[in-house]
């Protein structure tokens, strides 16, 4: 749409402007404010320049943390993306199922995260929880509170659980965008089906599917309620993730100076990927 | 072929309804079922944990406090986006991209980062432990999805639209009270369902900015799992019951969901 040139229409967005700047610039000063001091206490604050920052940065807990912060969203962006479009593509595309189907696999989504964490935890017990007991009873070794791996195995069933109903919905909007007569046409050039995937639906999903994992990432980087209520970053350090870290450091020891220098890293990580994602997405929408 | 047509969403939806399932049968066992052994669906079936839920205040203050910020701050994140949604939309103004991409910026902080701060900018306008704290703070990740679905919408709606209501001598804010709103209402829906969705399953901060008049059910729940030695049928009542609120705004909304994913883009 050829939008008209009009700086008064910041009018209409000073409200907007005005209550995030009020919820993000005054937080963020904070935080950039206690990343450059020192304090012992009493409120004294003394400038330490970027002690705190040269520090993090060479953390092993902080390289720890990251690490399988990667590890985490790297692995369900790979299981969530595929799974979601090889379901948003045998979804039926109209009659009474589809409601059903919408309205069940949206379900998750609603849920607070914290019951989410919760859910799994009372399902995952090794001895009466459903899972736990099913794993036990047919001779896997399974105790996601004694061992990484199944504490792994549980956070990224749960997250997959949680979020792939997302990229669904995502993928499945594409889907039922793209006009009928296309897959005539293929239908008449004998197209298989692979080639109808693959030349018809995938372009057409292309703008959805960035949508998808920009927010998949986005939210799966910031991830801390499920995890902290499912393993509380355990067991040992083998599940704590980035937030989980921020927090224990924050509001736990109250280290305030290496928290803010973690949590500007951390946004900035954060933000360069996103606006990597976001200018691809534009660029899309204008072509 | 056919086969699977059918059989990939079934064993998914399936698999979705599994944890559900049994979430609804720990909260009718009593806890020494839960605790004498493994069994598949409730041997006594019991009501207690629900009874206990709906005569405790602690317990149904919580659901009434996380209905009233959630509430509040859908009202308010929906108001403020509206404008500049159309704004967005419509016109191209001075710094328009950066400022929508500094908007989204703010969907991408992690409420970690900013959970310290918010309580002590909280604190210190005295806002701490209200309703509307809580609302204000959850705008910052609201807002900027409301603005971000509803310039979707908006943006599917020809321009000759305003252009005809301005010929025929409508001023602006009749035009997009009258007007313009009633054509995004499928829009507006979509963003009423986000920002309620979002608000209502955030804890992180709605946790660190109450303590005991405004705290949320999510909160209630972690305490009591703490505190009074992990009551398993108590905490799945307690879960099964916040499944409710969403179950129903999802089915009001069933129609535009897919579309509201897309936000407004499809």
């Amino acid at each position: 749409m050829n939008k008209t040139i009009n700086n008064r229409a910041w009018f209409l967005v000073i409200p907007v402007v005005a209550l995030v700047a009020f919820n993000a610039l005054i937080p963020l000063m904070t935080v950039v404010n206690y990343s450059v001091q020192e304090t012992f206490g009493n409120n004294e604050f003394f400038w330490s320049g970027v002690t705190w920052f040269e520090q993090v940065l060479r953390d092993d807990r902080f390289h720890g943390a990251l690490g399988r912060q990667l590890f985490f969203t790297g692995t369900i962006l790979l299981i969530e993306v595929p799974l979601g479009i090889a379901i948003a593509l045998t979804m039926p595309k109209k009659g009474p199922w589809v409601s059903v189907c919408l309205v069940l696999m949206a379900l998750p989504l609603l849920i607070p995260w914290n019951v989410v964490g919760a859910m799994w935890n009372i399902m995952a017990l090794p001895d009466i929880g459903l899972l736990g007991h099913t794993l036990n009873e047919l001779g896997i070794d399974y105790n996601y509170t004694r061992q990484p791996v199944s504490a792994w195995v549980t956070l990224i069933a749960m997250d997959v659980w949680h979020w792939t109903s997302l990229v669904v919905l995502l993928s499945y909007a594409g889907l039922v965008s793209i006009p009928e007569a296309y897959f005539q046409a293929a239908k008449i050039d004998g197209a298989k089906s692979w080639a109808v995937f693959r030349y018809i639906q995938l372009p057409k999903m292309k703008r959805v599917l960035t949508i998808a994992i920009l927010l998949r990432f986005m939210d799966s980087f910031m991830i801390y309620t499920e995890p902290s209520v499912l393993t509380g970053g355990g067991p040992g350090n083998s599940t704590t993730l980035l937030s989980i870290d921020l927090v224990k450091t924050a509001l736990g020891q109250f280290d305030l100076g290496p928290a803010a220098a973690t949590s500007l890293v951390y946004f900035l990580i954060v933000l360069l990927v996103s606006w990597v994602f976001y200018t691809l997405m534009m660029r899309n929408e204008e072509s | 072929m056919r086969i699977a047509k059918w059989l990939v969403p079934t064993l998914y939806i399936v698999f979705l309804m599994l944890p559900i399932y049994w979430l609804l049968s720990m909260s009718f066992k009593s806890t020494n079922e839960i605790l004498g052994g493994f069994t598949l669906w409730p041997r006594e079936f019991t009501l207690a944990n629900y009874a206990e839920i709906f005569t405790d205040s602690v317990w149904y203050n919580g659901y009434v406090n996380s209905i009233a910020y959630v509430t509040l701050n859908t009202v308010i994140s929906v108001l403020a986006a509206l404008p500049a949604a159309y704004a967005f939309s419509r016109y191209r103004f001075l710094g328009d991209k950066h400022l929508f991409f500094w908007l989204l910026t703010n969907r991408m902080a992690p409420p970690a980062v900013f959970a310290l701060p918010f309580l002590q900018l909280y604190s210190a306008v005295g806002l701490f432990d209200t309703h509307v704290a809580v609302a204000l703070a959850h705008t910052l990740f609201n807002i900027p999805l409301a603005v971000w679905i509803l310039e979707g919408f908006m943006s599917s709606v020809p321009k000759e639209l305003d252009e005809t209501a301005y010929v025929d001598g409508y001023p602006f804010w009749k035009f997009f009270i009258k007007i313009f709103l009633p054509t995004i209402a499928a829009g507006i829906g979509v963003a009423c369902f986000f920002c309620f969705m979002f608000s209502w399953v955030e804890l992180l901060l709605a946790k660190t900015l109450t303590a005991v008049a405004a705290k949320p059910i999510a909160a209630t729940m972690t305490k009591t799992a703490s505190s009074s030695g992990y009551e398993l049928g108590l905490l799945a009542a307690a879960g099964s019951l916040t499944l409710v609120p969403g179950a129903i705004v999802i089915y009001f909304v069933r129609n535009y969901i897919a579309r509201g994913f897309a936000l407004g883009r499809v």
